[in-house]
């Protein structure tokens, strides 16, 4: 007999709204279904009707709170892009650094959460204590612990200081020491062995298919990272390389427990490349253009579209901006987050496990639901979900419609 | 300063209802042992009916506008709402969305608010939050 158990959208499990609909045998699952739209909040709308192009980059930051820095720099590039804003190096390379402790903070928060996903508390709390290290550093150098509303166009708007860098070599060998810990801790214990081996295994051609990004998809084997393939700021200088499972443990299974050696390594890599980014940092100039007013008239001037492309600490994160001379706003701006194409990976992670696995596979993905839910289609205040029939029909009206002009 | 009593551990309900993760991963840092206020007895709870406050971030959504109200009809009296973040103040960075319902007041008018406001706030202004809300709870059971 088939039953139904909807989990969500407000649920001890998820810390996100989020409605998971699971079509049950038993104790076996055989179908998902993800309905996400509670956390919506308009974000484009307000970069598109309300804000200027400035104040917009502090609205990008609450796309989402963990991966605050990506969803700015993503917009940022794509403007630098139309505009022709040429960045400083210095800059490029605190914006790497930025980037880099960002990847620590969300890898040591996730690997919490998965810890407390598999009931392992004890786990959650010592890897948060150590995470506090970060944080301290970002604090630091931002004056804010998660918000850090330093990138703008054309560069960053706080330096890293001569007197910065011996705190930050130092959180840098903290975590080198407590690395070997926590990947004794994660990777050799047998609890989270048993409740992540060979579960939610996602095959390296469901991963294409889907066409996942960032650790998902890395987990399965397919060697796919922005930072590789079309590096941005400074990382051409680094030739950084895109982490899979098997640099450790020899081979790819794709399942949670690949996705947590994924991330360790990544965090690993991540001190590598703040290290290197410390020591080649050049002198300079950080902003190309301090005064705002200039720069809003730049901008307001351009015109052009754009995409920014940026590995965020869950994947390829994707703005497309468009700016029209004497448009005030952002002409448009659409935000494609990670999670969004993840979230897809749920259904064959899920099809056969058992109710159990469902918070740590889902939270295998690291989902972030606040980055997820953007597309809305309103119409005379009737909301409308456009299948794939109704987009080939509005597509067949168009070419009718085309060829009668 | 807590009242002498403090024979009292509250136990929170976390909703996000519509939050960035911004407050919420400072709620968790607040838990955990830098801040540490579960050895105050203050813990998150899995169900409003066993919780005494009700912590909300993010502005509320549309979609969330039934399901605050009924998680606060769930839950016990006597509680309090605790607003965590700007954005439940006012809406903050999003205000003037068009899918915001917020502010909380305007969702239930008859919730006893405490507000914490910051962009995040720091796990030290959500501790102070629920202090504060801990001597309104002992201040009503001394009546």
């Amino acid at each position: 007999m088939k039953y139904e158990v909807p989990i969500g959208p407000i649920h001890p499990a998820l810390k996100e709204p989020i409605l998971l609909k699971f079509t049950l045998e038993g104790e076996r699952i055989v179908d998902v279904d993800v309905i996400a739209s509670q956390n919506h909040r308009g974000i484009e709308w307000i970069g598109m009707n309300r804000n200027n192009p400035v104040q917009s980059i502090y609205l990008a930051e609450r796309v989402c709170g963990i991966c605050n820095f990506c969803h700015p720099s993503c917009l940022v590039m794509a403007v630098e892009e139309i505009v022709g804003i040429e960045v400083p190096e210095r800059a490029q390379y605190i914006r790497v650094i930025q980037g880099e402790l960002e990847r620590i903070h969300s890898h040591l928060l996730w690997a919490g959460v998965a810890a407390h996903e598999l009931g392992f508390d004890s786990l959650l709390h010592y890897v948060w204590a150590v995470r506090e290290k970060v944080m301290d550093i970002l604090e630091l150098i931002n004056g804010n612990r998660v918000t850090k509303a330093i990138i703008m166009y054309g560069g960053v708007r706080r330096d890293i200081k001569e007197e910065h860098v011996p705190k930050i070599k130092q959180m840098l060998n903290y975590y080198k020491e407590a690395f070997g810990k926590l990947a004794k801790l994660f990777l050799e214990d047998k609890t989270i062995k048993m409740r992540t081996r060979e579960i939610g295994i996602l095959k390296k051609e469901d991963a294409l298919k889907l066409a996942t990004v960032g650790p998902t998809t890395r987990a399965s084997g397919v060697k796919k990272d922005v930072r590789q393939d079309m590096p941005y700021f400074a990382y051409p200088d680094f030739e950084v390389k895109a982490i899979t499972p098997d640099l450790l443990t020899g081979e790819v299974i794709g399942d949670t427990y690949d996705r947590i050696v994924v991330r360790l390594l990544e965090v690993k890599q991540s001190i590598e490349i703040i290290e290197r980014a410390l020591d080649e940092m050049p002198p300079g100039e950080i902003l190309a253009e301090p005064k705002i007013i200039k720069l809003l008239n730049q901008i307001k001037k351009a015109e052009g579209e754009a995409v920014g492309r940026y590995e965020a600490p869950r994947g390829e994160d994707i703005h497309y901006v468009k700016l029209k001379p004497g448009f005030e706003y952002l002409y448009a701006w659409k935000v494609r987050a990670p999670t969004y194409i993840n979230i897809l990976s749920w259904r064959p992670m899920l099809l056969d496990m058992q109710i159990a696995d469902i918070p740590i596979v889902a939270a295998s993905i690291d989902p972030c639901i606040s980055c997820t839910n953007r597309v809305i289609i309103v119409k005379d205040n009737k909301e409308k979900v456009l299948t794939a029939d109704d987009l080939h029909k509005l597509s067949v009206r168009k070419t009718r419609r085309l060829l009668r002009c | 300063m807590i009242p002498k009593a403090f024979k009292r551990a509250l136990w929170v309900f976390h909703v996000n209802s519509g939050s960035c993760n911004g407050c919420d991963i400072e709620i968790i840092a607040a838990l955990t042992p830098r801040y540490d206020v579960e050895r105050f007895g203050i813990r998150l709870v899995g169900s409003p009916r066993h919780a005494d406050v009700i912590a909300f971030t993010g502005p509320i959504t549309n979609d969330m506008v039934d399901k605050v109200k009924r998680i606060y009809e769930q839950t016990p009296d006597p509680k309090v709402v605790l607003v965590v973040g700007s954005c439940g103040i006012s809406g903050g960075v999003f205000h003037e969305s068009y899918h915001l319902a917020g502010p909380i007041e305007r969702i239930i008018p008859e919730a006893k608010c405490f507000y914490v406001p910051g962009c995040p706030p720091r796990p030290e202004a959500i501790i102070q939050g629920v202090i504060k809300a801990w001597e309104y709870l002992e201040e009503v059971e001394k009546k």
